[in-house]
């Protein structure tokens, strides 16, 4: 981790379908701090998360990391981030330590990292269980646990908490600390009073309350 | 909305472009096709008299190779649409893919009903697979995949760009094909519509056939700008439909 | 720029991990393969009731039976290629790996022909014997398999990526898909009737070769592109 890295969006506008989501977003985040997302639904909370991971290509306006667009280099991008979305990505017939492995070795992990990773979300013991035994809550905190095996500077996170109780949310905001804390940076949309550090938000304004003229106002920026 | 506005801005040239050059496409087309058809179907010189040759069945040459090669041409065009639509983002290509591939699927299956027809009239079969005709068939099949994934989607803009990634894999694939089928039809040896005629087609018979096969493109061009121009118009009051529900 | 602890040596451990992972989801999940040889099987033994049971009748047909039976067999089995991936988040995953989509494609493409193609060929001169085919066939058969069944793995994989989130995307599928096969089918087919005559099958084999080459460098970075587009 760098203590200089830099993140920065500039009138970012995202096109799903037909329909414009957001247009004019901007933001700027540093080396350990953490970026909120909050919003209706619709409002492109998903839809930002996806072009920070490079799931798209936004309608106008850039990516940058320190200073050099995202889209010029997309290989060194996928190299420095770790993005979970809506789903789980959890494969019903292997185990749960399989499952993380995987994900470990895909993003080139140590596999000794993986055990302290479960153990950190209190899956130890349902290490060998075949993954459709667990509960939704359970896959939630197996899909998290990646971030504990997994070293990236950057954090895209979707929603992290659907799912889990107040014991495993504190564990999700002990990690998110200390990434940041070790220079990471962090993007999380949430609709919970999460503890984050760096306390940014960035409010993403009700898309059937904003206007589509092209002279119209621009999203919400960031606080 | 810079991306909005940049797909309308275009849409304006090409209206105005298109109101331009359709009178010419369109009166080129009639010409071509009233002179040549007149002089095809009617004064240029009949094949050999049967059993040697194809007497006045030879005629339906003049649509059945004209409609052979506008299928070819219009899968091409759709591929270079696709192409400039992928690799360049030219606003423009998925739409005038989208426009010109029903057109394709036309010409062939017009190719493959006078296929027949010269067919039954020579062997009295109503279907023979010959190497050109089979082609013929998969292009069409083409074809039909190209329209079906445009429309498979509920999002139409997914649906574009599928197709145009199929069109691109299409367009490498028909020279295989073709020479598959060939390879294919020499084994198995049937009858082929148009191997008898072929090196014997006098400067007579080429004339209007060329004619009809300018006329065809023209007609083609004419009917590719129209239904592009709807196209845009349909997008445009889309477009102007979301805005109005939102506001 | 310093990346702590992220092993070097990531990229081929990404790929044997796909790699591994599919193959143990196709074993524990078995029912997938044995539905696809299954459906060869039924395939074949329908066409007796369909053209009549005389040897010679079989003997005849039999090459193109087989080889229709395979490519519709292949064509079944090509959804389970990236629709579970697609529906329950991984792809998204695959996505935003830093390993290359296309070498990823690649593995997947491997473990599938492993676990449906290779079957396939395995299980095919025992259906050549119920259509009584000739012996100096066989061999043209299982080599025609070997080379044409990764060919329709991996122009299947383009389509399987065309059609993810499309309506009634399995039929859609066989539309797009099946003119594509038609080269594989004729030279599998003519190396297979050229040597139960004896002639010589040496031709068919290396043009199924070179398809094969084609496909491997080609294919794999048409259903990248056509992955990406997906996720949009």
């Amino acid at each position: 981790m760098n203590p200089s890295d830099r993140l920065e969006c500039r009138d970012l506008a995202c096109l799903r379908g037909e329909r414009l989501v957001f247009k004019g977003l901007s933001f700027a985040l540093r080396a350990g701090e953490a970026l909120r997302l909050t919003g209706p639904n619709g409002s492109g909370k998903s839809s930002l998360l996806r072009l920070l991971a490079g799931l798209g290509r936004p309608a106008a306006g850039g990516i940058a990391w320190n200073g050099a667009s995202v889209a010029d280099d997309p290989d060194a991008h996928r190299r420095r981030f770790l993005f979970l979305g809506h789903q789980d990505a959890v494969k019903p017939w292997l185990t749960t330590r399989e499952n993380l492995a995987f994900w470990a070795a895909l993003h080139g992990a140590a596999a000794a990292g993986i055990a302290p990773a479960l153990a950190r979300f209190a899956l130890t013991a349902q290490a060998r269980l075949p993954a459709r035994f667990l509960s939704q809550g359970q896959r939630r905190r197996l899909a998290l646990a990646r971030f504990a095996a997994i070293p990236a500077r950057l954090w895209l996170l979707d929603e992290p908490t659907t799912g889990l109780d107040e014991a495993n949310v504190a564990t999700l905001e002990t990690l998110v600390a200390e990434h940041c804390a070790a220079g990471g940076l962090a993007v999380v949309s949430t609709h919970l009073a999460l503890k984050l550090p760096g306390g940014g938000g960035l409010a993403l304004a009700d898309p059937a309350k904003a206007d589509l003229a092209p002279a119209g106002p621009a999203g919400a920026r960031a606080a | 909305m810079s991306a909005r506005l940049h797909a309308l801005a275009n849409p304006a040239r090409f209206g105005r472009f298109a109101r331009r050059a359709l009178p010419w496409t369109a009166w080129l087309a009639a010409l071509c096709i009233g002179v040549g058809a007149v002089w095809g179907l009617v004064f240029a010189p009949p094949g050999a008299t049967p059993p040697e040759g194809q007497g006045e069945t030879v005629r339906i040459m003049y649509v059945h190779v004209p409609s052979a090669w506008m299928a070819l041409f219009v899968y091409v065009c759709v591929a270079a649409s696709s192409a400039g639509a992928l690799i360049w983002r030219h606003p423009l290509g998925h739409v005038l893919a989208r426009a010109a591939s029903p057109i394709g699927a036309c010409f062939a299956l017009l190719t493959l009903a006078t296929g027949s027809l010269w067919g039954a009239k020579m062997w009295g079969a109503w279907w023979v697979w010959d190497a050109r005709l089979t082609s013929v068939l998969i292009l069409f099949f083409l074809y039909l995949g190209h329209i079906a994934l445009t429309h498979a989607f509920d999002d139409p803009a997914r649906g574009a760009r599928a197709a145009a990634i199929l069109a691109l894999v299409g367009v490498v694939n028909i020279p295989i094909i073709k020479f598959s089928v060939d390879w294919w039809n020499t084994l198995h040896q049937p009858a082929s519509i148009i191997r008898r005629e072929g090196p014997s087609i006098d400067a007579a018979m080429l004339a209007p056939l060329f004619l009809m096969i300018f006329g065809f493109t023209f007609y083609y061009f004419t009917v590719w700008l129209l239904r592009a121009r709807a196209e845009l118009a349909a997008l445009r009051t889309r477009a102007l439909k979301l805005r109005l529900l939102a506001a | 720029m310093s990346d702590r602890g992220i092993d070097r040596s990531g990229v081929g451990g990404g790929l044997g991990a796909l790699l591994r992972r599919d193959l143990r989801l196709a074993l524990r999940q078995g029912s997938d393969t044995a539905t696809v040889l299954a459906f060869f099987v039924i395939v074949v033994s329908l066409f007796p009731f369909g053209v009549g049971a005389e040897p010679q009748t079989l003997a005849a047909v039999g090459a193109g039976i087989l080889w229709v039976a395979a490519l519709l067999a292949a064509l079944l089995s090509l959804d389970r290629l990236f629709q579970a991936d697609y529906e329950d988040g991984t792809l998204d995953g695959l996505l935003a790996a830093p390993a290359a989509l296309t070498l990823l494609v690649l593995a997947k493409c491997l473990a599938h022909w492993l676990t449906t193609g290779l079957p396939l060929v395995v299980l095919s001169p025992l259906l050549a014997l119920l259509l009584n085919l000739p012996e100096p066939a066989y061999p043209a058969l299982i080599a025609g398999l070997v080379l044409g069944t990764p060919v329709l793995t991996l122009i299947g994989a383009i389509g399987a990526a065309l059609v993810l989130g499309a309506r009634r995307g399995g039929v859609l599928l066989s539309l797009l898909i099946l003119p594509l096969y038609i080269p594989v089918l004729i030279f599998g087919v003519g190396a297979v009737e050229a040597a139960a005559t004896g002639q010589g099958f040496r031709a068919q084999l290396l043009l199924l070769g070179a398809f094969l080459l084609a496909a491997l460098a080609l294919a794999p970075f048409v259903a990248a592109v056509a992955l990406r587009q997906a996720a949009e």
